[in-house]
């Protein structure tokens, strides 16, 4: 192994650490949106999508890179965009007396 | 962003600091967003957060790859439009009462991409041909395909396309053991190398991995849905930073991991709450373990005629409400007229109080969105340890659309699928006024002793909506 894949295991070690502790005593009102803001967030494997198609159409096979790669692309945007919207629709709805005297 | 651009042309050592600095920054971000969703007053602003931090991602990552420099990168920036534009509908369109569906369906098409990045990266495309890269390649492929066919499976069934019954495949142990040997076969592959072409393995993987998605979903029954959609939101992250580990990305990796970790912590929470063990739920134990037949205690007043309640009378002077949302509100989109309900109620003079259970509905915190939509405030919504000391002092509990998590037999009925599991004391009310479909068990299928009792009891069978209206005119 190189040294960027410890690197790499090191960073998954510690932000799984990190994200377990992160999430304490979360009221149950919140899960819902909790969990769609997360799920949001497990769209950033866009990035990967936008890498892996940068490398696949500089290969022999473009036309195929391209077919997957932009189906991977759509994907990923469709769970972060969605993901996004309808957390903020949803958290948008959450409000108390306090809020609405504002 | 204009630093970026200045250091373009420098050493690559100084864009990778660059990057590397970046990237932590932008983790740092996400991480407040988690926090700050955590609260409910700061949720709002915790999610614009991490989708900012989403946003500089992905423009960084269009600037490392030097996205101008690649033939037909207008493809790309097509692929980017399209997903914006179907996310923006899908969000925009979407009803309240179908969010379990949508969560599960985004949830898996996030796996899907992670998966076809992981089989870029096996093909060796994007990463390199290491036993590292091979394996976390396999890996990502693996757990992408489980998310989306898991998540394609759960948004079915939640959404009435496929039976939501808990289904059990003949020799359904015997199909998970293979399909988990099978798994591990592929992944050990990557390393002995006995498939030669890497594409017959991509194609086997997918294969036995969908299967496993499969599997696994269509035997889990209602109750344990929300455990399910959870754990699958966890999986999806991990498909990321799995894919990130193989084509070596640190931001796809730590951020994977995090919602990867915190999916899972989440889930736990949910398993507590259901008194649940998280395995049992992954082996479908306890959807499965149903054929008991429950002993209930006869009563001995069995024979005693009903007590007709006078609901009207009794809305009318009570002084304490509890009300008690389930599924069958979402289903009858009935969250308004309980919302007016409780409006007429207050002006008579109550005090009204919702009791929400934390796996009531088919996700968490499903009762809360309803309600909110409804502009119920959400100081009023009060978690299941909160209001279950209030039941014995209430004048009247009015239960809409709940069963099961108002089933006594949950103290009791050892062997089925509710045991166990934490309940609303609504029997401890004095009076309790249902408003149900029928007088059937509810989704995990246990018969709910309170629809015999004879005393304090009023039901209104039939579509909530129509029941709650039909009320609501004689008030």
């Amino acid at each position: 192994m190189e040294l960027l894949q410890y690197i790499l295991l090191g960073v998954f070690l510690l932000s799984t650490i990190v994200g377990y502790f992160l999430i304490n005593n979360v009221p149950s009102l919140l899960h819902t949106p909790l969990m769609s803001g997360m799920n949001a967030l497990s769209g950033i494997t866009i990035i990967g999508a936008i890498l892996s198609t940068a490398a696949a159409v500089t290969t022999d096979y473009e036309i195929v890179g391209y077919i997957f790669g932009s189906l991977a692309i759509i994907f990923a945007m469709i769970n972060v965009v969605g993901g996004f919207a309808v957390t903020d629709k949803m958290l948008k709805m959450f409000t108390t007396k306090g809020d609405k005297d504002e | 962003m204009n630093n970026i651009f200045l250091f373009f042309g420098l050493s690559d050592q100084v864009s990778n600091v660059i990057n590397y600095v970046i990237s932590g920054l932008l983790i740092l971000l996400v991480l407040i967003g988690i926090q700050l969703m955590s609260k409910v007053k700061t949720a709002k602003h915790g999610n614009r957060l991490s989708g900012l931090a989403m946003l500089f991602a992905i423009i960084v990552t269009l600037i490392n790859v030097e996205i101008f420099t690649i033939n037909n990168f207008w493809i790309i920036f097509l692929a980017i439009l399209i997903g914006l534009v179907i996310g923006l509908i899908w969000a925009h369109r979407v009803k309240m009462i179908q969010m379990p569906q949508l969560v599960a369906v985004l949830n898996g098409i996030g796996g899907a991409a992670s998966a076809i990045v992981g089989g870029f990266a096996l093909l060796g495309i994007g990463a390199g041909t290491d036993y590292f890269s091979t394996v976390t390649s396999i890996l990502a492929v693996i757990i992408g395909m489980i998310t989306l066919t898991g998540s394609l499976v759960a948004g079915g069934k939640l959404h009435g396309v496929i039976k939501s019954k808990p289904v059990v495949l003949p020799f359904n142990k015997l199909i998970t053991a293979i399909l988990i040997i099978l798994m591990f076969a592929v992944i050990a592959d990557g390393i002995v190398g006995i498939i030669e072409d890497k594409l017959i393995l991509l194609i086997i993987t997918i294969i036995v991995s969908s299967l496993f998605g499969i599997t696994f979903t269509i035997r889990v029954g209602g109750a344990d849905m929300p455990i399910t959609i959870s754990l699958l939101n966890s999986l999806s992250g991990v498909a990321g930073a799995i894919a990130g580990l193989a084509i070596g990305d640190v931001l796809l990796v730590s951020i994977g991991g995090i919602i990867g970790a915190s999916g899972l912590l989440l889930t736990q929470v949910m398993c507590k709450a259901m008194n649940k063990n998280l395995l049992d739920i992954l082996l479908g134990k306890t959807t499965v373990n149903r054929k008991k037949e429950i002993v209930e205690t006869k009563e001995v007043i069995d024979n005693e005629p009903m007590e007709e309640m006078d609901q009207v009378a009794v809305l009318k002077t009570a002084k304490n409400v509890i009300i008690v949302p389930g599924y069958g509100m979402a289903i009858a989109q009935a969250q308004h007229l309980v919302k007016t309900l409780a409006d007429k109620l207050i002006a008579n003079g109550a005090n009204v109080k919702y009791a929400v259970h934390p796996v009531a509905g088919r996700m968490p915190g499903h009762m809360n969105v309803l309600l909110s939509e409804a502009n119920v405030d959400y100081d009023d919504l009060y978690e299941m340890d909160d209001i279950n000391p209030e039941f014995e002092k209430a004048d009247v509990t009015i239960v809409i659309g709940a069963n099961d998590v108002l089933n006594p037999a949950a103290r009791n009925a050892e062997g089925t699928p509710i045991y166990g599991m934490p309940i609303l004391n609504v029997d401890k009310c004095k009076k309790i006024i249902i408003f149900n479909y029928d007088l059937k068990p509810g989704y995990a299928g246990v018969d709910n002793p309170i629809y015999r009792r004879k005393h304090g009891l009023g039901l209104n069978l039939g579509n909530a909506a129509d029941t709650l209206a039909d009320i609501l005119t004689k008030l």
